[in-house]
């Protein structure tokens, strides 16, 4: 079967072959993948600050980069040349993760990054897609690559069964009246369980991107359901988007709950993702709670 | 004048190898500037920019009444050049240490082009105390990218300075080097005139308070 980390490598140098226009950066992770003897193919060793800047570079000279690393290496280290060498740069490239929040804990706290999508989210201009199956890679990356745009996508090992159409808002997987989840990603088939196992009368919404927020999808479901209660379903830090979906609800009385990895401590318990879910409240069993308890009555 | 003296100290250690820059060393004039193959040159040391702003007025790049009153609201020169804003800049720079990586991926960039575009980079000593700056000279020598040429202003700022001196740092990871007396004209367009094959580093020595 097909990894989002197989999809994105497999459409990467589908692209690189047709496009002259498109460069790999990379920091030893993953440089492997993709064609040595191509020019374009640039592996700088573990430097991922001259990564970025080496990219904002090739971007100033014309070219479209690929930045690839695991996300707190892509993300945290060199926010600054992110925020400096591309953004403030006004060039574009497409920043590539895996590693998610905690695709693998038995590696602890330093290749966790649950904070990634927020650390974008401080940066205007980004465009974020947290694809939720490999087959929604493909074409979200072959619209980034053609564009000139700053992309973030965040790939992890955790997805759902089925792929949903990507690049057109928010997708409706179920109605209901009682309120709206939102899915971001891997989180969808989990919810949709917990809706079940609750008997939640309730609008799902799925999310393969997340920037820009899609308010007119949100504030279309919520008008379709009795009650502005919206809860967000996210697989990174709790809360990264309820200000937009605030913003999205302003001049409707409303409620939200914010469901993501979990702000309060810092888990050093090493274990699976498994583990890492359900300390979160982020398993079925976290999520029908969650579910119950906001949607009562 | 701004009232801060390490900016104005900064200016005034960059306004001789930029003048020469400008006047006889880059390819590159207002016309040209979004020709993909001009010379490219990056002010990484952002701080003090009042010289840097002064010979793209006098080289036609900004209109020169634009320095009279700059850092103000509606002017687009502040204390750290924006790109988007001056014409002729080929990036915006201030937080230090980020404008030698960007240079690597420029001149790989025009490498890649085919084009006889060359990149050239300015930096301060004290700058180069920054860790990425290290990353980059070793990348710019590992991936040979012979169009880059790196110019150090050795004003002695950098907080524990360099043993061996700062040549030798560019040297040992692979660059050909030069040292120059910075105010020298003729020095410094010898230097940055002389052919390489390797990224060169060229130092440019501008004695305190000088």
């Amino acid at each position: 079967m097909t990894t989002m980390r197989q999809a994105f490598v497999e459409t990467v140098n589908d692209e690189i072959a047709a496009d002259p226009r498109i460069a790999v950066v990379t920091a030893v992770i993953s440089s492997n993948e993709f064609p040595q003897e191509n020019e374009r193919v640039v592996d700088v060793g573990i430097r991922e600050q001259t990564m970025v800047g080496v990219a904002s570079g090739l971007a100033l000279a014309g070219l479209r980069p690929v930045v690839h690393s695991y996300a707190p290496f892509l993300v945290e280290r060199p926010y600054e040349q992110i925020k400096l060498d591309i953004g403030h740069q006004d060039v574009g490239a497409v920043f590539v993760s895996i590693g998610a929040s905690y695709d693998d804990p038995a590696w602890g706290r330093t290749h966790q990054s649950p904070g990634d999508v927020a650390l974008f989210d401080t940066l205007p201009g980004w465009t974020v897609h947290v694809p939720g199956h490999p087959d929604e890679v493909t074409p979200l990356l072959q619209q980034a690559l053609k564009d000139d745009n700053r992309v973030y996508m965040r790939l992890s090992l955790h997805e759902n069964t089925q792929a949903y159409p990507v690049g057109e808002g928010f997708t409706t997987v179920r109605h209901g009246k009682r309120g709206v989840v939102l899915a971001v990603g891997p989180m969808l088939d989990r919810v949709l369980k917990a809706v079940d196992s609750e008997n939640a009368d309730v609008t799902v919404l799925y999310a393969a991107t997340v920037r820009p927020f899609d308010a007119t999808g949100l504030r279309k479901a919520v008008q379709n359901t009795d009650h502005a209660d919206v809860m967000v379903v996210e697989p990174y830090l709790e809360g990264t988007s309820s200000h937009l979906v605030s913003e999205t609800l302003q001049q409707i009385p409303h409620r939200i709950r914010s469901t993501g990895v979990k702000r309060h401590a810092e888990l050093r318990n090493y274990g699976t993702a498994e583990d890492h879910d359900a300390a979160h409240d982020l398993d079925v069993v976290g999520l029908g709670s969650a579910v119950r308890s906001f949607f009562r009555g | 004048m701004t009232g801060d003296e390490k900016h104005e100290w900064a200016a005034a250690s960059t306004i001789d190898v930029l003048w020469v820059l400008y006047d006889k060393v880059l390819n590159v004039t207002p016309a040209t500037a979004d020709d993909p193959d001009r010379d490219r040159f990056l002010l990484s040391k952002g701080h003090g920019p009042m010289a840097y702003y002064a010979v793209l007025a006098e080289k036609g790049f900004i209109d020169e009444s634009t320095l009279d009153d700059w850092t103000s609201w509606d002017s687009p020169l502040g204390q750290h050049p924006d790109r988007v804003l001056v014409r002729g800049a080929e990036i915006s720079s201030g937080s230090l240490g980020h404008g030698l990586p960007i240079a690597v991926g420029t001149a790989i960039g025009q490498r890649i082009a085919g084009s006889r575009g060359r990149t050239f980079v300015l930096v301060g000593d004290g700058e180069l105390d920054e860790g990425s700056n290290h990353e980059a000279i070793a990348v710019a020598a590992r991936l040979k990218v012979a169009n880059l040429t790196a110019i150090v202003i050795d004003n002695q700022s950098a907080m524990y300075g360099w043993p061996g001196g700062i040549a030798r740092r560019f040297a040992v990871e692979g660059w050909q080097t030069a040292e120059i007396d910075g105010r020298d004209h003729e020095a410094v367009f010898t230097a940055l005139t002389a052919p390489h094959d390797r990224p060169y580093a060229v130092v440019a020595k501008i004695e305190k308070g000088n």
